[in-house]
């Protein structure tokens, strides 16, 4: 099911180009507001689960999360060169498992990492603010690699649309529509942070038996999707 | 033996039909796919390559069916026209990736880079080579594991002339070690300096199909029109219409030169500038007016 030179190349395209510099750029800033509210506001549990949530879980992880799915397969459909990976006799439903594990790999480094940092700068664990919001950025590393892996395999504009899932559904309309918010890969990630934290700093709008079958729902049927659209993939001539 | 077959494939974008019902077997050998730009090779090879479906009809590689049968890659080498193809690898690397995906180790990589003639540049990055050393590099990812079909669409593109000659023997080779090789080619010469056989595309039709040989015949065979300006156009004109290889002149006022048509191609360039030099006419022009590729081709379509 998972084939390593599917994954080497996947890898070398995700973290060779441009690509890596946004990847880095978003968790440094994250830690660099980090320390400027733990030197300007203090150790404060409240305003470190509010820079967690707010910052990381409901605006980092989704876009890195659009940046490593989108990019392990769009790049190469796009500019044709995913034909080498198809002109092989590897069963397609592999290469996009490949892909998947490498995208999830790529988002947990990029925002669950940063997200644990973060959290120790911010309050020092405390009430296991950080391990819980560290514990949603991987979860939810997995949701989205999955959907925006997807998003990749079926439309030219993955990244717009990606993005927009991310900010306007996730962000805006979620803290808009109460229903929305059942729909949202971040909030199913929360119910598992939720349970993980104990507290009350960490909670959920969807309970956690909901969000985990939801969340293994997506997952596997985006992944599976993927590799049937992959399966029927179109080259088209350059005539 | 390894042989492709296209029985009456369609395909279809939109409104816009881009291959019209066609058939054709290829057998070992070299075979050409000839036509002129637009006329649906692409397609046609993306359909053979198992990267399109047809509309209607199949393609079948040994009777085994090419669209959404990854096995069958096991048999068939691919060459695209498109020239992504992983730029931060160096050409070793993404040649030995190739072999990999096969299941071959760098043995196999290593062997097809020499047969391409490209290890002296296989460390460089791919974004440094020159369009013919990506060709070439693309056809040892395509040998590595010694396919029984070979599909190169438009591989002489952007090559230079060493270069071609370089490519032309080696799929010459492999015609002669009994694989089966189809390119695609929107020149005549091409076409004919390598293929046994040809088969010839049209706005989607397959418009012949054969030895060179008698196509070719078939195209010289034509009346061919000349434009001609002279030092003396009308004391040409009465020499030339005397031989039979003409068979009739034009006086075109304001062009100011002589529209010939010549139905014996071979006599009449022969003919000309004996016939120029005996009347002591200089020559200023000659330039055959229909002899483009798809004057050509449509010439064979009506045939």
């Amino acid at each position: 099911m998972y084939d390593p030179t599917v994954a080497r190349l996947t890898y070398r395209a995700l973290l060779g180009r441009r690509r890596a510099l946004i990847l880095g750029a978003l968790p440094l800033l994250l830690i660099a507001i980090s320390l400027a509210v733990r030197g300007l506001a203090g150790a404060d549990d409240q305003t470190a689960a509010d820079v967690l949530g707010g910052l990381a879980l409901a605006t980092m992880v989704p876009i890195i999360g659009v940046i490593a799915g989108t990019g392990a397969i769009g790049p190469e459909i796009d500019d044709g060169s995913v034909v080498y990976l198809l002109s092989k006799p590897i069963k397609r439903p592999t290469i996009i498992y490949t892909k998947l594990i490498v995208a999830i790999a790529v988002t947990m480094v990029f925002s669950a990492v940063p997200t644990l940092i973060a959290g120790f700068i911010l309050n020092g664990n405390g009430q296991q603010v950080a391990v819980a919001y560290t514990v949603a950025a991987l979860v939810a590393s997995i949701a989205y690699a999955a959907l925006f892996l997807l998003l990749g395999t079926v439309s030219r504009h993955a990244v717009v649309f990606g993005l927009v899932y991310a900010l306007v559904w996730e962000a805006l309309f979620g803290s808009l529509v109460p229903g929305a918010r059942t729909l949202s890969v971040q909030q199913w990630s929360l119910a598992v942070a939720q349970k993980v934290s104990g507290g009350e700093l960490v909670t959920s709008d969807v309970g956690l038996t909901t969000a985990t079958v939801l969340l293994v729902a997506v997952t596997v049927l985006a992944t599976w999707y993927a590799g049937q659209k992959l399966r029927s993939l179109t080259l088209a001539g350059e005539e | 033996m390894t042989t492709l077959s296209i029985d009456h494939v369609s395909r279809w974008f939109g409104n816009v039909v881009a291959v019209n019902d066609v058939t054709m077997t290829i057998g070992p050998g070299v075979t050409g796919l000839l036509g002129p730009n637009g006329a649906g090779k692409s397609t046609l090879i993306n359909m053979m390559a198992g990267f399109l479906a047809p509309s209607t009809g199949t393609v079948t590689l040994d009777g085994q069916q090419v669209w959404r049968n990854e096995a069958i890659y096991k048999h068939i080498g691919i060459v695209p026209e498109r020239e992504a193809m992983y730029d931060f690898l160096t050409g070793r690397e993404f040649v030995v990736a190739n072999a990999e995906l096969h299941g071959l180790g760098a043995k196999a990589a290593q062997k097809a880079l020499a047969t391409v003639e490209m290890e002296y540049a296989q460390d460089r990055k791919i974004a440094t080579y020159s369009k013919g050393m990506r060709q070439r590099v693309k056809m040892a990812s395509a040998l590595v594991h010694q396919p029984s079909l070979l599909l190169l669409d438009e591989p002489f593109n952007g090559m230079d002339p060493r270069q071609r000659m370089q490519l032309m023997d080696l799929l010459r080779r492999m015609g002669d070690e009994g694989r089966t090789v189809l390119f695609s080619s929107h020149i005549l010469e091409e076409v004919e300096q390598l293929a046994w056989h040809i088969e010839v595309v049209v706005a989607g039709r397959h418009a012949a199909s054969g030895d060179f040989r008698r196509i070719r015949r078939l195209m010289t065979d034509r009346p061919h029109r000349y434009l001609v300006r002279s030092s003396d156009d009308r004391a040409l004109a009465a020499a030339l219409i005397a031989d039979p290889s003409t068979s009739g002149i034009e006086v075109d006022q304001a062009e100011g030169a002589l529209l010939i048509q010549a139905v014996d191609f071979g006599r009449f360039t022969a003919l000309l500038p004996k016939v120029a030099k005996e009347h002591g006419i200089r020559l200023l022009t000659v330039s055959p007016s229909d002899e483009s590729l798809e004057s050509v081709f449509s010439y064979l379509v009506a045939a």
